[in-house]
């Protein structure tokens, strides 16, 4: 719910302190079509390579607070965050403007059991929170499911 | 312990303390959490202990996988069932490759290939022949019944197995399915209650003819995204019988609603088990609705973008068979390339063509007459994933890859044709 014009706050499922830019998807993201190229070939950084999302398509994600409605795709979507994760070139933080769908949330949960992974992860900001939020903006994510648009 | 949130019994409990390994209490711990975050109140058993997985690749950069199949092989941990798994990445009989895409194939990407099916025998693979995504056909046989609790992930085996066979599976993600199959538990919530199995969709077509399958799926997954559709007007097309044709349908249809959206159950009126016996009672209130006619169709199918280097050149690869292909669609692309060269005086297909099906589906249709005649038209038939090949960053540069795969085209530079237009291809026209 909106707390302000530039304040956010969601549920928390994956907690953390941090300040980064956005990168913005309107539409779901598609995982595996979006990170697959960058694992596969080791990259160092994951340029998004969803062909049908023109939102993210070649934008470096790795580092950066992926802000989405939901993942959408084939299922090995949580497997794919899991290794993106341990590979650290996953995004630093997840933020979904809805209830996070299942596929995120295995990636999510197989990230913090099995590789400790810190990702950040906060769903149900609310569909004002995608339409304020802009590629490039500068937020600030509280551990208690606070995110600012400075 | 970990925190956790749902109702678990002694049992359960137990293997969170560690009682049974450590490896169990991770595999639990990991259920667990998935289904806190959808406020699941408990576990239910798996009915149906029979698993499909998604992973079927030995894909070298999938580390955490393999270090987590260590671990549970190494402390003898079994799935309750027997596994299937999606379709293997490479077939260099069928589907050739040069010495370079070979190397990259073999050395960079499914380098773990063969470690990886060592694991999953270990784990309860059924038979070498057990790599397919469309498990369900009678060929291969992990067929659910109405109403079962499984733990399968494959997008489009998962949408296949709730709105045609009618059983109960969430849309999970690969390491998810093992796991459930591993504790004999999945969460309940979601398309596994009877609440989450209701449409908030209605879905008209009223096209003047029967839509493309993967069109249909495609436009209805990208609106609804992860939602339920109850689909009107699909039976005027299949029948109100779930026969051959009908399912191998809705296996395309299903697939494309789940790979360019994320449907995990669809209702098509008169027509799947849920919809027959129950009907417009499992339309959710305040239900959205969406009418797709000719226009749309086609507003959709020109929304495809074309990642060829070269957008007016013509393709040089043909992949037919993802999610695979049935037995009677077997025949049917057979038959139809069959008469349609005889008819243009060809003998082969003018274009490199791949069919795919799964191991067991191949064994039947080699002891027809018709495999005879497929294999003189120049086709190729093979039980690979056509993904995993065009992974491949060479094949990638190589290939312009045409496919009247929905699914394909998404995670792919594939493009997509009709079959008709595939068919013309494959046989000398020109591609448009």
């Amino acid at each position: 719910m909106a707390i302000n014009m530039k304040e956010f706050k969601g549920r928390v499922l994956a907690a953390g302190n941090w300040e980064g830019e956005a990168v913005v998807s309107h539409q779901g993201v598609n995982t595996l079509a979006t990170f697959q190229n960058s694992a596969l070939n080791n990259k160092p950084e994951v340029i998004a390579g969803d062909q049908n999302n023109k939102d993210i398509y070649g934008k470096n994600i790795t580092g950066k607070a992926l802000c989405l409605p939901i993942t959408i795709g084939s299922t090995t979507g949580g497997l794919v965050i899991q290794t993106v994760c341990a590979m650290g070139i996953n995004p630093s933080a997840f933020l979904f403007s809805e209830h996070i769908d299942s596929l995120a949330a295995s990636g999510i949960v197989l990230a913090k059991v099995w590789e400790k992974s810190g990702v950040i992860a906060i769903d149900m900001l609310g569909e004002d929170f995608l339409n304020t939020v802009k590629t490039g903006d500068k937020i600030k994510i509280a551990e208690d499911g606070t995110v600012t648009i400075l | 312990m970990i925190d956790y949130k749902m109702e678990l019994n002694d049992e359960q409990i137990a293997i969170l303390k560690g009682e049974k390994g450590d490896a169990m209490r991770q595999v639990l711990e990991t259920v667990v959490l998935f289904g806190d975050i959808f406020g699941a109140k408990r576990l239910i058993p798996v009915t149906h202990k029979d698993t499909h997985l998604v992973t079927s690749f030995g894909l070298g950069v999938l580390k955490p996988l393999y270090a987590c199949m260590e671990k549970l092989t190494s402390e003898g941990i079994k799935a309750q069932g027997y596994l299937t798994v999606d379709p293997r990445p490479l077939d260099y009989e069928n589907v050739k490759c040069n010495p370079l895409e070979k190397f990259v194939f073999n050395k960079k990407m499914y380098s773990m290939q063969e470690e990886y099916e060592s694991y999953l025998t270990k784990l309860g693979l059924k038979n070498s022949n057990a790599f397919t995504c469309a498990c369900y056909l009678d060929e291969v046989g992990n067929i659910p019944k109405e109403g079962d609790v499984l733990s399968w992930a494959e997008s489009s085996a998962v949408v296949y197995a709730n709105s045609v066979l009618g059983a109960r599976c969430n849309r999970n993600s690969g390491m998810l399915d093992l796991f459930g199959a591993i504790v004999g538990y999945v969460p309940e919530f979601g398309l596994v209650t009877d609440e989450g199995r209701k449409a908030t969709w209605k879905v008209y077509v009223k096209t003047t003819k029967k839509p493309e399958a993967q069109i249909l799926g495609s436009a209805i997954g990208m609106k609804v995204m992860e939602d339920v559709p109850y689909v009107y007007g699909l039976d005027a097309f299949l029948g109100e019988e779930l026969n051959d044709e009908a399912k191998s349908y809705l296996k395309d249809f299903g697939a494309a609603t789940a790979s360019n959206g994320a449907v995990g159950l669809y209702h098509i009126d008169s027509l799947t088990p849920e919809a027959k016996r129950m009907g417009e009672n499992l339309i959710a209130e305040d239900a959205k609705e969406y009418v797709i006619d000719d226009t749309e169709l086609e507003r959709i199918y020109k929304s495809y973008p074309v990642m060829w280097k070269k957008t007016d050149a013509k393709p040089n690869l043909v992949f037919i068979g993802c999610p695979h292909l049935t037995y009677e669609q077997l025949c049917k692309w057979t038959s139809d390339i069959v008469k349609t060269l005889k008819n243009k005086d060809m003998k082969k297909v003018s274009v490199r063509t791949v069919m795919t099906a799964s191991p067991d589906t191949v064994a039947r249709f080699k002891r027809t007459t018709k495999y005879e005649l497929l294999m003189r038209s120049g086709v190729k038939l093979s039980s690979i994933c056509p993904l995993m090949y065009t992974n491949n960053p060479i094949a990638r540069g190589l290939h312009r890859i045409a496919t009247n795969s929905n699914k394909l085209r998404t995670y792919s530079t594939s493009r997509y044709y009709k079959d008709a237009q595939l068919l013309d291809i494959i046989t000398g026209g020109e591609a448009k």
